[in-house]
Parts: structure tokens; C-alpha cells; sequence
């Protein structure tokens, strides 16, 4: 038996005691590790998805919606821009990539975005079966979306008009799946990738007239189709500098242009993620609450285990252990319990963002997962360990001056 | 091995203890006798080494403590003295064999497991190992408290009324134990038996034992 052990014994003796400790420090631990793990995720995501895109050109709004709609596919777009925009792009010099995208119908919720396949190329991904659409009217499924629809190379669908899920099909054009990327953990997963012309294909043929579109769609109104003869538009353009010095002139010249807005993904998602971060910080003085909560019922319950094994620690005393050594044994009853908590905390907190993940998948919206790690777990250790040894520092103290002679001579 | 010359105690707010001098050179046996107030818990603690020596020599088994620091002393009583307390002080939430543990985990020492067996032996408890203190009887928990005290080989037996609350057989049956205790038949050395009693039974069982008589307080014959 070592000294670690006596402490894991003495620490059990009143096993409701140190179930409840343990308990506390795992709940505390979990909720940091929780928000630790989301909040890294979901700054690793949105990262992920700006992958080196500058600039993004949509029509007039909030460059906000510009970012969401056109970077991260979450909110609806502006409104759409002719396509003549993109050549305009493309021939300044201080433009490396213009790519196109063209929103407006989806596949159960699944946006359909029609672009050029340089745009997988941005995000690195790779096909996991089939290949990238040749013609007009194929399309390449996303992960996440081929996962759900079950759909294979070969399949038909039709797209449904607007990004709701119920919007009015057009089944009289639909799409050939001709592939299936792999999992790229981007915004890639949950998108319908097929080219810039089936978009125009599916809608210059669109027999409905515009007003018939339903109510529930207002989003929908500046992808208004009435002037299908005119010159053809896109939804948005993204924009990789050729070198920084375009962060000074592009997007003013952007902005000038009739209709046109320019936003800059970098600068809006920080923007975004500080306005989720006052909601992270709440959260997290709550989390720290908690800990603190643990830490001072493991204080007192040192207290009374001091109290009450007095007599124990003064018979260690008689057996030759000095004052130090009897502190360290009540320092080390708090940190086993501490330790485990935080073990146990771990495990929850890792299994609760796994949980979380898991809704969100349902919600198309962020790729969360329980098997990442974060160095911040390192540190909530360590801080849970110190927070644990605070508590312990004046039962430690008191157990170290415990008057040994007058405890001998009183019975136990 | 004990000797002890103008020691003086004074416990904060009353009046300063004063020893008598006295040497035992060899290993016969003390007798700590004196009324209540006399200082004969003062004096075990101080032979103890659980408090430091404020004036006088004091030689404990050739170690003189008045030199000691606090930690050193809390080695030296661990690695040299045995120590049978009035009140026994098993610790109720381990079991007879952690609790003889406790002694080398005390000292932060790797426990000894054979001479914790060979002790459980010796003294009968072989059968008790797995049981908690609360479920022993009497002269069996004086018995595990015994066997604690002798883990170590220790060079100096300090017992403080060990036959307080013991009935005739069980006073016998400890004494008896206590006087093979040190003179131990495993050639070690023999230990030097100090008990602090005012128990007859005591006196009748070690009749070669010297004794030290402390005298009544000044102010209280005053």
C-alpha cells in the first residue's frame, strides 16, 4: 500500500461524499470540454471554409448574408449579378481566381450550387466514386448529401426550386448524379456541386410565371427569373488576390459598381465569431462556476475528513511520517479525486459533443465530432488539478499541525 | 539507552515541568510511575520526540533528541521507537493488515509484507488480517496495536497504560507479550521496555523493572 492508495481509501470512506465530488468535478469538466470542443470546431470549420477565398462579390446587402450565403451556404443570398460581372473580374490584374456560383434551388434541403470545378479544387477535395460533371445537368453529390439520399452515381433527381425543402420541383429537368466526393469535413459535404449552365438550363426553360412562385419563398425574390431572356446572371463570385495589395483597391472598386457588393470572409466570419463568443464566454463563466462549485465541496469535505480522522493522521505521525508527509496525503485525496473527475468529465464532455454533433448533422448545418482533441484539454486539466490542490491547501495545512500529543492521549 | 539530566517542560501558560535525573544504561525494564499532573504524558512525548526538548539532555537509545529538528525526530521515532498508546488508535477504515501497513507507508517505506505475516503470527492475529478494528475484541485490537509497534524492530518500547482496560487474563497475557517483545527470540536486539502505569499487575509482572517515580507538582503539594 503506497501513500496514493491510503488516500484512495481514506477519499472512499464515505463513498456518497466522494461520489458527489467526483460527480461535481466531472460536470464542471464536461461543460469546459464541451464548449472547448465546439467553439474550436467551429472556428476550425469556419477556417476551413474560407480556404483562402478574399474577397466575395454578390449583389447589394449585408456583407454578412453575402458571407453566410456564399462561403458557408447557411444563409439565403442577396440576389443575383450579371454574369458579365464575372469577366469584369477576371480581367483585373490583381484578381488570381474568379469562380462563379449559382444558387437558387436545392435537392431535400441540400443547396444545388452551379459552378466551375476549380471550385472543388479550392477545398482539396476528391471524388470517392464517379467523376466531375462533363456536361450541363450533371451533378456531383457531396458526402454528406450522397450519405442522406442515398443517391449513386447514375440516379436521377429533380431539384426543387428555392433552398427550402418545399419549394416546387422541376422535374421536367433533372439531374444526373455522375459522382460522389469523399468526405472533406467543408461546406462541401452538404452541396450538390454540378455545372454553371445547368442552373441557367433548368430555369430559362421555367414555364411557370415568377408570380406564381408561393409566398414562403420571399427569400427567393431577388432570384427572380421574369428576365430569363436578358443577359444571364450568377449569385455570387468569389475572389482569391493575387497579392494583398488587392485588399486595398478591389473591394472599393467593387463596392462602386451598380449593384455589386464586395465582402471580405476574413474580416465578416471574425465578426461573427465574437458575436458567438460573448454566448461562448457566458457559458463558460457558468462552466467555471461549476468547477469552483466542486472545488470548494471537495474543501469541505477535506475539512471534516481531517476532523475526522485525526486520530489516524496523529497514529501516521507516531509511526515516523512527518507533518509534510500527513499534508501531502490530504493534498493527494483532493487531486485523485480531481483527477477522476476530470477523467470522467473528459469522457462526458467528448461523448456530449459527439451527441451534439449528431443534431447538427440532422440539421445540415456544422460538422461537429467527439473524437477531436484540443490542447485546451491539457490545460483544463492542469487547471482542474491546481483548482483541486487550492482546495486542499488549509485542511492540508491544518492536517500538518494537528496537535499529536493531546490527539494520542483523547480516544479516537 | 534512556538517560535524561535537568530536563525541564514548560507548556504555555502553566508552570514549567521539572524531571528528575535518571539513566538506564541497559536494556531492564522502566517503570514511569507518578499522580496524575505530574508530567508523565509530557515526559512519553518528550521520549517520543513529539515535543522538542526546551531545556536539559535528553538521550533516547543513544540519540541525543535535544539536538534533533522537528522532521528528523519524526524519522528517528519511526525508524527507533515502538509505540503502544493508551487508546490503541487503529485506524477503524482499514483492515489489520493495512493498518500494521500503515507503518511503513507512514515512513514512506516499501511495505514489508513477510514481517507483517511473521508478526500476525507471533501474536495470534493471522486469522484477524481481513477484519476492520471495530470487530475485535479488546485484547485483540491491544494485540494488532502490538504488533504495529514491533514492525520495525524498534530499539525502544515506550507503552502507556497497557493494561488500563484489560481484565486479569488479558493484562497477563499482554505483559507476557510485552516482556518477549523485548527480548525478542529472532537474535535481534533486545529493546528497552518504558511503561508508564500505575497498574499493580504491571509492577507484578516485571519484577527486575527499575522504576522512575516522578514527584508530585511543587505547587500542587504547596
Amino acid at each position: 500500500m503506497r501513500l496514493a492508495a491510503l488516500a484512495w481509501t481514506w477519499a472512499w470512506a464515505r463513498p456518497g461524499v466522494a461520489a458527489l465530488n467526483l460527480a461535481l468535478m466531472a460536470l464542471g469538466v464536461a461543460a469546459m470540454t464541451l464548449l472547448i470542443l465546439l467553439s474550436e470546431q467551429v472556428q476550425h470549420a469556419v477556417q476551413r471554409d474560407l480556404a483562402g477565398i478574399d474577397l466575395v462579390v454578390g449583389a447589394k446587402g449585408s456583407p454578412l448574408q453575402l458571407i453566410l450565403s456564399g462561403v458557408f451556404h447557411l444563409d439565403v443570398p442577396t440576389g443575383n449579378i450579371p454574369l458579365a460581372t464575372l469577366d469584369a473580374l477576371r480581367r483585373q490584374p490583381l484578381v488570381a481566381q474568379a469562380l462563379p456560383l449559382s444558387l437558387g434551388d436545392s435537392l431535400r434541403g441540400f443547396r444545388i450550387v452551379g459552378t466551375e470545378p476549380a471550385y472543388l479544387a479550392m477545398y482539396g477535395a476528391t471524388l470517392a466514386r464517379g467523376a466531375v460533371w462533363a456536361a450541363p445537368m450533371q451533378a456531383v453529390l457531396g458526402a454528406s448529401v450522397a450519405r442522406e439520399t442515398r443517391l449513386t452515381p447514375g440516379a436521377r433527381f429533380a431539384g426543387s426550386h428555392g433552398l427550402a425543402e418545399e419549394g416546387a420541383a422541376h422535374a421536367d429537368k433533372p439531374y444526373q448524379v455522375v459522382g460522389v466526393l469523399a468526405p472533406c469535413a467543408c461546406v462541401l459535404d452538404r452541396l450538390v456541386l454540378t455545372d454553371l449552365a445547368s442552373v441557367w438550363a433548368v430555369h430559362e426553360h421555367h414555364e411557370e410565371p415568377p408570380k406564381s412562385d408561393p409566398p414562403h419563398e420571399g427569400h427567393d425574390g431577388h432570384e427572380d427569373h421574369t428576365a430569363e431572356a436578358a443577359a444571364r446572371e450568377v449569385t455570387l463570385v468569389l475572389l482569391r488576390y493575387r497579392s494583398p495589395l488587392a485588399a486595398v483597391g478591389l473591394p472599393r472598386w467593387v463596392n462602386a459598381q451598380a449593384g455589386l457588393q464586395a465582402a471580405a470572409p476574413a474580416l465578416e466570419s471574425a465578426r461573427l465569431l465574437r458575436l458567438v463568443g460573448v454566448g461562448t464566454d457566458v457559458l463558460r463563466v457558468m462552466a467555471v462556476l461549476l468547477l469552483v462549485v466542486a472545488a470548494v465541496s471537495v474543501f469541505i469535505a477535506l475539512v471534516h475528513a481531517v476532523r475526522e480522522r485525526e486520530h489516524d493522521l496523529a497514529t501516521m505521525r507516531l509511526l515516523g511520517a512527518s507533518a509534510a508527509r500527513v499534508a501531502v496525503l490530504v493534498a493527494l485525496e483532493a487531486l485523485l479525486l480531481a483527477a477522476g473527475g476530470a477523467g470522467l468529465g473528459l469522457m462526458l464532455g467528448h461523448g456530449l459533443t459527439q451527441g451534439l454533433g449528431g443534431l447538427l448533422a440532422q440539421d445540415r448545418s456544422l460538422a461537429v465530432s467527439g473524437a477531436w482533441w484540443s490542447m485546451d484539454e491539457v490545460w483544463l486539466l492542469a487547471g482542474t488539478l491546481l483548482l483541486a490542490l487550492l482546495a486542499a491547501a488549509l485542511p492540508a495545512w491544518r492536517a500538518a499541525r494537528l496537535d499529536v500529543m493531546r490527539l494520542l492521549q483523547t480516544s479516537g | 539507552m534512556l538517560a535524561f539530566e535537568g530536563l525541564v517542560y514548560g507548556h504555555p501558560g502553566a508552570a514549567a515541568l521539572r524531571f528528575p535525573d535518571f539513566q538506564a544504561p541497559g536494556p531492564q525494564p522502566v517503570l514511569l510511575r507518578g499522580p496524575s499532573g505530574s508530567g508523565k504524558s509530557t515526559l512519553l512525548a518528550l521520549m517520543a520526540g513529539l515535543l522538542t526538548v526546551q531545556q536539559g539532555r535528553l538521550a533516547v537509545a543513544g540519540t541525543p533528541l535535544e539536538g534533533l529538528g522537528a522532521r528528523a525526530r519524526d524519522a528517528w521515532r519511526g525508524a527507533t521507537l515502538g509505540v503502544l498508546p493508551q487508546r490503541l488508535h487503529l485506524s477503524p477504515t482499514l483492515s489489520v493488515r493495512d493498518n500494521l501497513a500503515l507503518a511503513y507507508v507512514s515512513a514512506g517505506l516499501a511495505v514489508d509484507h513477510s514481517r507483517i505475516d511473521e508478526l500476525l503470527v507471533q501474536l495470534g492475529l493471522a486469522e484477524l488480517a481481513r477484519r476492520r478494528p471495530g470487530t475485535l475484541s479488546g485484547g485483540q485490537a491491544q494485540r494488532v496495536a502490538l504488533a504495529r509497534a514491533l514492525l520495525r524492530r524498534p530499539r525502544v518500547l515506550l507503552a502507556d497504560e497497557p493494561t488500563a482496560n484489560l481484565d486479569d487474563a488479558n493484562a497477563a497475557r499482554v505483559m507476557a507479550l510485552l516482556a518477549q517483545a523485548a527480548a525478542p527470540a529472532d537474535n535481534g536486539a533486545p529493546a528497552l521496555l518504558v511503561v508508564a502505569t500505575h497498574d499493580a499487575r504491571v509492577t507484578a509482572a516485571l519484577p527486575q523493572a527499575r522504576e522512575l517515580a516522578l514527584p508530585v507538582p511543587l505547587e500542587a503539594a504547596a
